[in-house]
């Protein structure tokens, strides 16, 4: 029993990655109608959002330490943050301590700027084209973003630590009344968990409870009565591009303490959110959602020791063997709509 | 000429003469000038043209005419490879069942893959064959060691049986592959003046394989079967109302396309002999995409075309470093020189990749029927007719 909580835990900060980039995914084709492979791309540079400015806050100018003289008898310097500056040690420490929670402001602007240069910039002359030409421009753009993030940060991924608070780990299962020490969780998963939660809970109530939510749900179902009832459909969906930006970019922030990142990450995510996509049936949110977990908690239990004892090599291969299943079965996915991209 | 029209002849004898005279036109500067590293004429590279010509003549033959996006191509490639190194290791070193295995195993791989994912069309698709290749290139990483070597890859070793030439092993080396005597990396340098053009028994070789691929996609683009294939490209739909059964025709192209990347795999191996599981892995699917639609996708000559170009920028690309933008740029002023190189310099060397993307993005948007559209279009402007052009002889409609 405490194994099996163990991997649905384990299962669960990976599927909240998968559920936040396949929600964006299906927003941009759910309203637009267009098959973005740039989408991990984003999610790469909500990560690199997070890098950047835990560099920005550590940026240091050199001070000299009154009192005390190197071995070369020139005043001994020590590099002191800006921030300290402006806030004074303990404040400052802590903002840089904080660096990635932080980076959740910075990165929505940055997040939603960019999604929106990128439709009106490229992807709104693309949606009267076939999806094969939608999906390699994007692919080609993808390829673009990757390699500039590439050029100014390196090949290497970039280790980005969460706050002090969060690093370390705790008996979960001490506090749902089991034996001590059986199931240690750390910290930081839980709150990109909880993070996801509330992430996809505001989009879900965005959606069902405003009125541009109501607008926009129209629009999907139907752009063009909409569009002739006199509302701009058009600059609603861009907003949506780029609220599906922000989504992914937040997803890169929050991971960055889990996975150190790097500039491939995004293409990495990308291949199998597609999967979740896919198997959570093209343009269905809750699908989308429900599948980026399911799948999550399966390539963890498929990576039990236990299993990969029965079938070897069955974690690497679990989430595809899902999705072609799935695929055969019930071909519009677990919740797919009808007549979305049934060509 | 070979059941061909007067075109596509023309067409395939101007291709077959690129090909012959390619060590010559792809060194067309002198040796230590300071244009050689543009010479594109050394075995290695030209082997590369080829031979991923014809990967992307076969990917074309898929994507061109059906209209169905494969996102794991590079499967069947990988799986030909370790086919071919397997019948190295086992049979003897002549390449020839090597490359009739590799075609085999990976027309079977295609058979398989072909007929599940084909149920779906349009994304799905892309997206099933895209799981495919996933897996199977993580299983080739991991649990199939024993197979495909895993992370260092299949490679030949002295103590392999190869029960054909078991004495030839004594001699403490490892062989190489070769065919009847001939070793693929026997080459014969000629030197002319300052220029040096070399002439290598792989390439030529290779090319010859390319050649009759060609031809072969020729015969198939103008064939019944090809109209078929187009016709389930324009409306699926209508083709079943008249009650044509599209399956069994793209699961034939799907299953050629895939012998085809086997074919290319199995050359591979026998140019180097050695396979590793990158090759299958999705980068290189998406690198046959791209090869096919920057050249031209649906027509013939563009795959080549693409792979060629792509290939070529690799390599060239990718050599050029600041030093060499210094030198270029040396009779500007100074502080105009650092930054025309500061400028240039993210598109090079290492980030070639980048340069890659934003031709390809460009191609996508402007030129959505690759180079070939944009000699058409060019040709055009200087007023001269279409059928002037050997790259429009080839051209048909995309749609």
């Amino acid at each position: 029993m405490d194994a099996i909580i163990l991997q649905i835990l384990n299962g669960l900060d990976k599927g909240s990655a998968y559920a936040l980039i396949a929600l964006g995914l299906t927003l941009i084709f759910g309203t637009l109608g267009v098959v973005n492979f740039a989408h991990g791309a984003l999610f790469m540079i909500g990560a690199f959002c997070a890098v950047t400015l835990s560099r920005l806050l550590s940026l240091s100018h050199e001070v000299a330490i009154p009192g005390q003289v190197d071995f070369l008898g020139n005043p001994a310097t020590r590099d002191v943050p800006y921030v300290f500056d402006i806030f004074g040690e303990a404040l400052g420490s802590s903002i840089i301590d904080w660096a990635v929670p932080l980076s959740i402001l910075f990165a929505i602007p940055i997040m939603i700027l960019v999604g929106v240069i990128m439709e009106r910039g490229l992807i709104k002359h693309f949606y009267k084209r076939p999806h094969a030409d939608q999906i390699l421009v994007t692919f080609g753009l993808a390829i673009v973003l990757q390699e500039i993030i590439k050029y100014y940060y390196g090949a290497n991924p970039i280790p980005t630590p969460a706050p002090e608070a969060f690093t370390g780990s705790f008996d979960f299962g001490a506090l749902i009344g089991f034996e001590p020490n059986t199931i240690i969780y750390p910290y930081w998963r839980l709150v990109y968990f909880a993070f996801a939660a509330i992430i996809i809970g505001a989009v879900f109530a965005f959606l069902q409870f405003t009125t541009f939510g109501m607008v926009v749900r129209a629009g999907m179902a139907d752009r063009e009565t909409v569009g002739l009832l006199g509302i701009n459909i058009d600059k609603r969906f861009t907003i949506m591009f780029g609220l599906a930006a922000a989504v992914a970019g937040l997803a890169g922030v929050m991971y960055t303490p889990i996975n150190s990142p790097n500039y491939h990450m995004g293409m990495d995510f990308l291949v199998l959110s597609f999967v979740v996509v896919v198997v959570g049936g093209m343009g269905s949110l809750p699908g989308a959602v429900l599948a980026g977990f399911l799948l999550g908690i399966l390539e963890s239990f498929a990576s039990m020791r236990e299993v990969i004892d029965i079938i070897p090599g069955i974690n690497q291969v679990i989430i595809y063997l899902v999705a072609i299943v799935i695929l055969l079965t019930r071909p519009r996915g677990l919740m797919g709509r009808k007549g979305v991209m049934e060509d | 000429m070979f059941g061909l029209n007067k075109k596509d002849a023309s067409l395939l004898l101007i291709v077959a003469g690129l090909v012959a005279f390619a060590p010559f036109l792809l060194n067309p500067f002198p040796e230590g000038s300071a244009m050689a590293q543009f010479n594109a004429g050394y075995p290695d590279l030209m082997q590369r043209f080829v031979i991923f010509g014809i990967f992307a003549i076969g990917f074309n033959i898929l994507f061109g005419l059906t209209g169905y996006l494969s996102f794991g191509h590079a499967a069947f490639l990988g799986v030909g490879s370790y086919a071919a190194v397997w019948m190295f290791k086992l049979l003897s070193m002549n390449v020839l069942p090597a490359i009739v295995l590799a075609v085999i195993t990976a027309g079977a791989f295609a058979l398989i893959i072909g007929y599940v994912s084909l149920r779906r069309s349009g994304i799905y698709f892309s997206i099933l064959t895209l799981a495919f290749a996933q897996m199977s290139f993580a299983l080739a990483y991991s649990v199939l060691t024993p197979i495909t070597g895993g992370e260092t890859g299949l490679q030949l070793a002295l103590d392999d049986p190869r029960i054909l030439e078991s004495a030839s092993a004594s001699e403490g080396n490892i062989p190489v592959p070769g065919l009847f005597g001939l070793e693929m990396r026997d080459s014969f340098e000629m030197v002319m003046g300052s220029w040096v053009f070399t002439f290598n028994f792989g390439y030529y070789f290779c090319a010859v394989i390319m050649l009759i691929a060609f031809y072969l996609s020729i015969r198939i683009f103008r064939s019944p079967f090809g109209m078929m294939l187009r016709a389930i490209k324009s409306n699926q739909q209508r083709l079943n109302y008249t009650g044509v059964n599209p399956r069994p025709y793209t699961l034939a192209a799907f299953v050629i396309s895939g012998m085809y990347a086997g074919l290319a795999g199995g050359l591979m191996a026998s140019m180097d002999p050695l396979a590793g599981a990158e090759r299958m892995f999705w980068t290189a699917s998406g690198e046959v995409v791209l090869m096919t639609i920057l050249g031209g996708v649906g027509t013939l000559i563009g795959p080549v075309l693409g792979a060629g170009m792509i290939k070529y920028m690799e390599n060239i690309i990718s050599k050029i470093n600041s030093d060499i933008l210094h030198g270029w740029f040396a009779f500007l002023p100074d502080g105009l020189e650092d930054l025309v190189v500061t400028m240039i310099y993210p598109f090079i060397g290492k980030g070639w990749h980048l340069t890659l993307g934003i031709v390809f993005m460009l191609v996508v948007i402007f030129l959505p029927g690759g180079l070939v559209e944009g000699g058409q279009k060019l040709a055009n402007l200087f007023g001269r007719k279409k059928a002037d052009n050997p790259k429009s002889a080839s051209t048909e409609p995309a749609e």
